[in-house]
């Protein structure tokens, strides 16, 4: 009966109703090996009995980018001048898909696990934890892609000298950590709405849409006319798309001012995301 | 004395009748325009309340083993899911001095693309183990799950038995200071339920852990637990000793009606329901169960498509747990078909050899070993004493037949 008294165990207290400030951190820490194994269901499950597998992960977004580099590069000419269109949208989609991915696998993670926080307790935060990982593979894939074009570019076209990459690109993972937490942050904002209107789960795909349109990702910052450039600005994920561009293709600089900013904004969405989150799922149970 | 390793001050949990559950956005959109455009003729209605549980406080001591005993409806379930931490207590505060391990379900977030191994580890790992913990236990998990060889295919190759017994067997090595456990749980063919409640025993007894245990078997909860905590209509009646708790449980609950429409399965079936389900039960004839007169009970079965070979198997269990009488209409190796849409199925006995008293009627559908559907504990149903019936009071033995009698003088005495 004495087993038990090393290592000492933490008394949990139950209770209705606890402040919103609440947060599992330590419950996170202990079902890490969870997350884990998530992330490499997710991984295994996803590719398994698909003809491809991994290789999605580059073919969407390359099918993507041909799309946006014929319409938008070759028909409607947005893309800016003396870069190739190829190269400006695979570096574009780089800075959008892993957000868009995440928003959109994260925006239904309450109900997408009612069966399973119906039956078992484990910090509800963990799934779209995992998610948030798990997407980083395809991300990565992504890169390598990106990176293999524009040693191309480099080396064997005209367009080369252009290119240089500046000690700028250092923050890049200042920028895939500032696209997980925003993602993160407005897909569990979502996700706690959609606990209770169901509808609202078409509403992630027009949103993520939408919000991509509004963002520099087809079109440089540069081609908004000065007077609307503040929407943009005040877009979080405008400063993350510019800021790549702006390392890997040495496009125009957008202003340290304003992405600190983007970064602050997506900050707090972030905390307002798990906090709400945190509130809907612990009762998330009774209602489904 | 040590302190208490649970400690219920005050539970209760309310739940909203009538409008529970999420809405779509359109609705509330909907409403809204109306009560704006002064159409609010209907008035959004007073929320129904229902306290699923009310006021309960109770201590457990560390190595403990609990029965958990009530009714339908009497509150185990919502206190289980709260002292889980799936959800929360509307007021009142719980404390647990450890790790909690529930097993309300087994299999729960097995994913079927993956093999054996992984899921051991995926299913392992939320229900809160380490991986390493699994990874040493991992061979008694393969060995207690008999699958063997397959531990490397995918489970959706899995038989639905194999699939059961590994999920069982994840969560029977689970080693938490507290262990819930629902003994619905105890799955797969008799052979492999014994050996489910022969390990949860072995659990309680070896390792001087916490247990919660609810079961609707008075034999396993005698087994295994000292003290008994009784629910109905969401009050605690109390922790008592065990026969005290068995005993105030059966006077409690009343018998149910003779026509009974199922609706809640405790019990998944392995086609859950989709082959065909078992929808009412009733007896027919206007006495009722009568000891020693005959029986007929008609069954309604819900079949989406037809069916063409299906038994119908029926059981008597006392009180106590013990299964005392079986019907099935295969007894004979016969099946019957059933269309599609519904079907009327009737069993009778000649006399029903069962003494007054009450039990509890479990109903299946299925064929050979497979169930279709299984509606475990749907009624409570009292015997009563029948009109020719003057030996009613003595009880030896689970049935009582009538045999028939013949007498011969096969030596009779010279005189």
């Amino acid at each position: 009966m004495n087993r038990n008294i090393n290592p000492p165990i933490p008394r949990i207290i139950l209770r209705p109703n606890q402040s919103w400030l609440q947060i599992d951190w330590r419950g996170i820490v202990q079902y890490y090996d969870l997350i884990v194994e998530l992330v490499m269901r997710d991984f295994t499950a996803k590719y398994k009995q698909t003809l491809l597998g991994p290789l999605w992960s580059i073919i969407n977004p390359l099918l993507t980018t041909l799309v946006f580099t014929l319409l938008f590069g070759r028909v409607m000419r947005v893309s800016p001048t003396g870069l190739p269109p190829l190269l400006f949208y695979l570096c574009s989609l780089l800075g959008w898909t892993y957000f868009a991915n995440i928003l959109g696998s994260t925006g239904n993670a309450l109900t997408a696990n009612a069966r399973i926080f119906s039956k078992v307790y484990f910090p509800r935060l963990i799934p779209p934890l995992a998610t948030t990982i798990s997407n980083l593979v395809g991300f990565f894939i992504q890169f390598i892609f990106f990176c293999c074009a524009y040693a191309y570019y480099r080396i064997f076209t005209e367009a080369g000298p252009n290119l240089s990459i500046g000690p700028i690109v250092l923050i890049f993972p200042l920028l895939i950590l500032h696209m997980a937490i925003l993602g993160l942050g407005v897909g569990l904002i979502i996700s706690s709405l959609t606990a209770k209107y169901r509808d609202l789960n078409h509403l992630t795909v027009i949103l993520v849409q939408l919000w991509m349109y509004a963002t520099p990702v087809i079109y440089p910052l540069s081609k908004i006319p000065e007077k609307w450039r503040w929407v943009c600005k005040i877009n979080p994920m405008t400063a993350v798309v510019e800021t790549l561009r702006h390392a890997f293709l040495n496009t125009e600089a957008f202003a340290v001012s304003g992405y600190l900013l983007s970064l602050g904004i997506s900050i707090v969405i972030f905390f307002v995301g798990i906090l709400f989150y945190q509130r809907i799922a612990r009762t998330f149970v009774d209602t489904v | 004395m040590t302190a208490p390793i649970i400690s219920v001050r005050g539970v209760s949990k309310r739940y909203h009748l009538g409008h529970i559950g999420m809405t779509t956005f359109r609705e509330e959109i909907h409403k809204t325009w109306n009560r704006w455009r002064g159409r609010s003729a209907q008035k959004p209605k007073s929320p129904h309340e229902f306290w699923a549980l009310n006021d309960i406080t109770f201590d457990v001591q560390p190595g403990e083993v609990i029965g958990m005993i009530g009714g339908n409806g009497a509150g185990k379930s919502t206190l289980l899911k709260i002292l889980s931490r799936i959800t929360e207590p509307t007021s009142g505060e719980i404390e647990l001095g450890g790790r909690i391990g529930s097993l309300l379900e087994v299999g729960t977030g097995f994913h079927p693309e993956l093999s054996g191994r992984d899921n051991v580890f995926l299913n392992g790992s939320m229900l809160g183990m380490k991986k390493d913990e699994i990874r040493s236990k991992f061979d008694a998990i393969v060995e207690f799950a008999e699958v063997g060889k397959f531990i490397d295919t995918p489970v959706k190759r899995y038989s639905s038995g194999m699939y059961v017994r590994l999920a069982f067997a994840v969560a029977a090595f689970l080693e938490p200071e507290i262990l819930i456990v629902d003994e619905v749980l105890a799955v797969g063919d008799a052979q492999f339920q014994r050996k489910c409640i022969n390990r949860m025993q072995e659990i309680s007894q070896d390792q001087g852990r916490t247990i919660l245990f609810v079961s609707h078997s008075m034999p396993s909860i005698r087994r295994l637990c000292k003290r008994c905590a009784v629910l109905e209509k969401g009050k605690l009646l109390g922790l008592f000793p065990i026969a005290e708790a068995v005993e105030l449980y059966s006077r409690k609950i009343n018998p149910s009606a003779c026509d009974v429409e199922v609706r809640d399965r405790k019990r998944d079936a392995v086609a859950n329901g989709s082959v065909c389900r078992i929808t009412r039960v009733r007896v027919l004839g206007d006495r009722g169960l009568c000891f020693n007169e005959p029986l007929e009970l008609e069954f309604e079965i819900e079949a989406p498509e037809m069916i063409e070979k299906v038994m119908l198997g029926f059981g008597f269990d006392t009180v106590e747990g013990q299964r005392i009488l079986t019907l099935d209409s295969d007894a004979d190796g016969r099946n019957f078909s059933l269309a599609a849409g519904q079907n009327r199925v009737r069993l009778s006995l000649p006399a029903l050899p069962l003494h007054p008293g009450r039990y509890y009627c479990s109903a299946a559908v299925g064929l050979g070993r497979v169930y279709y559907d299984i509606v475990d504990g749907f009624a409570l149903w009292e015997v009563r004493a029948g009109r020719d019936d003057w030996e009613s009071d003595r009880r030896f033995g689970g049935c009582r037949l009538l045999p028939q009698v013949s007498v011969e003088n096969f030596s009779p005495v010279c005189s």
